[in-house]
């Protein structure tokens, strides 16, 4: 196995306990390999003590997946999801602040925002921040389209993801009470 | 006194028979020291240095295969545990560690004798705990107890607050947490196995570290199917020496009938083992030839560094014993030969040197003897010349390479098994780092035995410079500032002796080993000898030098 062959995006979801360290145990696993996690976006579920976290790792097939089982093995790693495996939906959300030197200029930009749904969230008399929320490819290619104006500067979230379908990746009724009941049956 | 977390501590630990403990004392853990005189039935082992705690704990449990405790204080006290954690992390070895830490308010403001010891050890550690309250203090040990043992075992920290320590306590103690069922693989990968072992016509067994509860398991497996055996350097005690079947250790200084049955097999059935580096040399030239079948309990293993093209995910034993069921007898004379004739293929050390000393004394060990080595070439040359006929009877420190490992963990070894002889060969580089548990021998008189192999070098790195450095012997030459090790012995009313030629060895190691009591062994040997065979590093195991090179000393 050569590292540093080809590398690719993976974008996987780790529901997680919610306790401290969490976070590093799960970066530090990934930076440990030498590999960049490229977004990281964490919040909580519907599920007290439970959170969910949407990591994107840049890196070699085969060290990945070894990463993922290395994931799995953490005490606060409840469920590893590799979304590489099944059908999902996933979104980011930016804000983008972007120039504006002329009322021809608004007018424009005002023009470009509505093809792509993006909410204006913030009017200045030199400036017009945007929100849009959508895949990688559309907030990329909105980011595009307003730089020839100039961006003053943005903030993306970082992905998030879920897996298509009725079910649930853990379904809910395992948690229990809370995690700690939930860790045994799931684990293995 | 009232009851308090620590008292909920020492309670816990009584509730899942953790009665030996391995520590030293210190400001953020005092409370947790004044409430163990309340529990005459807690053995607390005072240590020199926390290090030697973490290694003795370690000892303990390699040759109990049960959880070994140590604790320290805050600050140093817990970052001189930090080698033993690591040791413990990489060999498999399950562990409990406690350390004290500054009371809650203080925690991240750089107080006195303040270290993030859970941050520390976060990568060297199954897992570790912050204690919040007393409340959730039995919870978390119990906790840390059944993460520590199950699956593949590994060390847990519990990090406690000395104020959390004082805290009222008047809760339950939580029963223990019930031993796991060995993990089954499932019958389609026994199936899978089964068939690629069917098929096999130069087949062979290699066994780990992760194998050392399963010895009955696997040596009914590999003799029902007639497979010759291999043990790793972690594995050697799994597969009785004295079977015709064992072929020896593999890797960089394993035998010429090891590395040559790797290189040659069509089958190779790994258990409860890691494909360390040392074991494979090159990867892509491991086993070239072979269908892998391995097996092991953490699929994080399975395919992390050599392919497995047959996985099977489950307990060694367990899995051996279903192999063993389904044994068709594997008989293929010519691989049989061929392998007879690599097994003649030995060093013999007919020749004053470290591996004479090192034959001498492991030939005059009876089986039951727990044998304890520290890193280096004395460790390399017994694991070559012990003969074990039994698991948990060889301790070393595999994984890290940890010198200084060797002293205490035959402590520990000695301190579960009292009535069992531990024995540690080191050498006078290794021993220095935790000769100062001289003194707990000697408190504790346990009669362990300890052999110091005196070659005056940091003998493995001056080999290395010898090999591939042209000679260049930077900064490893002892000889000039060595104590007198007998003297030293001595110095902690310990028994010494000193053999310096062939003469006088045999007396000498009979008069070691009946002492009554600990004693020390010098064995002053020639300076420059090395340790082969050796695969150099990076090359294949097929690329072994068999003998010393032209000009090097065997
Ligand atoms: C703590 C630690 N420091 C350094 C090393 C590197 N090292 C490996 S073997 C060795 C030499 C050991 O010398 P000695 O204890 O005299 O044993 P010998 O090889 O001579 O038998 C050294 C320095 C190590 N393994 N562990």
């Amino acid at each position: 196995m050569t590292a540093y062959t080809q590398t690719s995006d993976f974008l996987l979801s780790l529901i997680v306990r919610d306790e401290p360290r969490v976070l590093t145990r799960v970066a530090s696993l990934i930076g440990r390999r030498g590999y960049n996690i490229k977004s990281l976006s964490v919040g909580t579920t519907e599920v007290p003590g439970v959170s969910r976290m949407t990591i994107v790792v840049q890196g070699d097939r085969s060290i990945v997946e070894n990463a993922i089982a290395q994931l799995e093995k953490l005490q606060d790693v409840i469920k590893v999801v590799d979304h590489a495996l099944e059908k999902f939906v996933d979104r980011e959300l930016v804000l983008v602040k972007v120039r504006i030197e002329s009322s021809e200029q608004r007018i424009e930009v005002r023009h470009i925002a509505e093809d792509f749904r993006a909410r204006i969230v913030d009017v200045g008399r030199r400036a017009l921040m945007f929100e849009v929320t959508g895949d990688e490819g559309k907030i990329t290619a909105f980011i595009e389209q307003m730089r020839p104006f100039g961006i003053i500067e943005t903030m993306r979230t970082g992905r998030v993801a879920l897996t298509r379908g009725s079910n649930a990746d853990i379904p809910s009724h395992v948690y229990g009470e809370g995690p700690t009941q939930a860790l045994e049956p799931v684990i293995n | 006194m009232k009851r308090t977390g620590a008292h909920a501590l020492w309670e816990t630990l009584l509730a899942h028979d953790l009665t030996t403990v391995f520590g030293y004392p210190g400001g953020a853990i005092m409370p947790v020291y004044d409430a163990l005189t309340a529990f005459p039935d807690m053995r607390h082992v005072l240590v020199r240095h926390e290090q030697g705690a973490a290694h003795m704990a370690e000892g303990w449990a390699k040759a109990t295969g049960e959880v070994g405790v140590c604790m320290a204080t805050s600050g140093p006290g817990a970052t001189n545990l930090v080698t033993g954690l690591a040791d413990a992390m990489l060999d498999s070895v399950p562990l409990l560690a406690i350390t004290g830490n500054v009371a809650r308010p203080l925690i991240g403001t750089d107080a006195f004798q303040e270290a993030d010891i859970t941050g520390i050890t976060l990568p060297i550690t199954k897992h570790n705990y912050l204690v919040k309250s007393a409340a959730e203090l039995p919870g978390i040990v119990a906790e840390a107890i059944r993460i520590a043992r199950s699956g593949r075992p590994g060390p847990v920290l519990v990090d406690i607050p000395k104020d959390v320590q004082l805290e009222a306590f008047g809760g339950e103690i939580p029963r223990p947490h019930a031993k796991p069922e060995p993990m089954r693989p499932s019958e389609a990968a026994i199936e899978a196995a089964l068939e690629v072992l069917r098929g096999a016509k130069r087949p062979v067994l290699m066994v780990g570290g992760g194998s050392q509860h399963a010895a009955a398991e696997i040596t009914e497996f590999a003799r029902a199917w007639n497979l010759p055996t291999i043990t790793t350097l972690m594995g050697l005690g799994v597969f009785p020496a004295s079977d015709e079947l064992w072929l020896g250790m593999p890797g960089m200084h394993g035998s010429v009938a090891a590395n040559r049955a790797i290189s040659n097999a069509d089958v190779l059935v790994g258990i409860g083992l890691r494909f360390d580096d040392r074991v494979t040399g090159k990867v892509s030239r491991f086993a070239p030839h072979a269908h892998i079948v391995h097996v092991d309990i953490d699929a994080a293993e399975i395919s992390k560094i050599v392919r497995a093209h047959t996985p099977v995910r489950g307990d060694a034993g367990v899995t051996a014993r279903r192999l063993a069921q389904e044994a068709t007898r594997l008989d293929n004379p010519e691989w049989h030969a061929k392998l007879a004739d690599w097994k003649t293929r030995f060093i013999r050390h007919d020749h004053w040197s470290a591996g004479y000393a090192v034959k001498a004394i492991t030939e005059r060990l009876a089986p039951d003897d727990i044998l304890s080595t520290d890193v280096g070439q004395h460790q390399m040359l017994s694991a070559q010349l012990a003969r074990f006929e039994k698991p948990r009877r060889w301790l070393t420190s595999g994984g890290l390479g940890t010198m200084g490992f060797g002293f205490p963990a035959a402590i520990g070894a000695a301190m579960a098994q009292p009535f069992v002889r531990s024995v540690v060969i080191a050498g006078d580089g290794g021993f220095q780092m935790t000769a100062q548990e001289l003194a707990t021998l000697t408190r504790y008189k346990v009669p362990v035995k300890i052999a110091v192999i005196n070659n005056s070098f940091l003998g493995m790195v001056r080999q290395w410079q010898e090999l591939f450095h042209e000679r260049r012997y930077s900064e490893v030459y002892l000889g000039g500032d060595n104590p007198d090790f007998v003297k030293l012995a001595g110095a902690y009313n310990i028994h010494g002796l000193r053999a310096s030629n062939e003469a006088e060895l045999p007396s000498a190691i009979d008069a070691w080993l009946s002492h009554d009591g600990p004693s020390l062994l010098e064995v002053v040997v020639p300076n420059e000898h090395g340790v082969f065979p050796m695969v150099p590093a990076g090359a294949a195991l097929d690329e072994m030098v068999e003998t010393a090179p032209q000009g090097v000393a065997q």
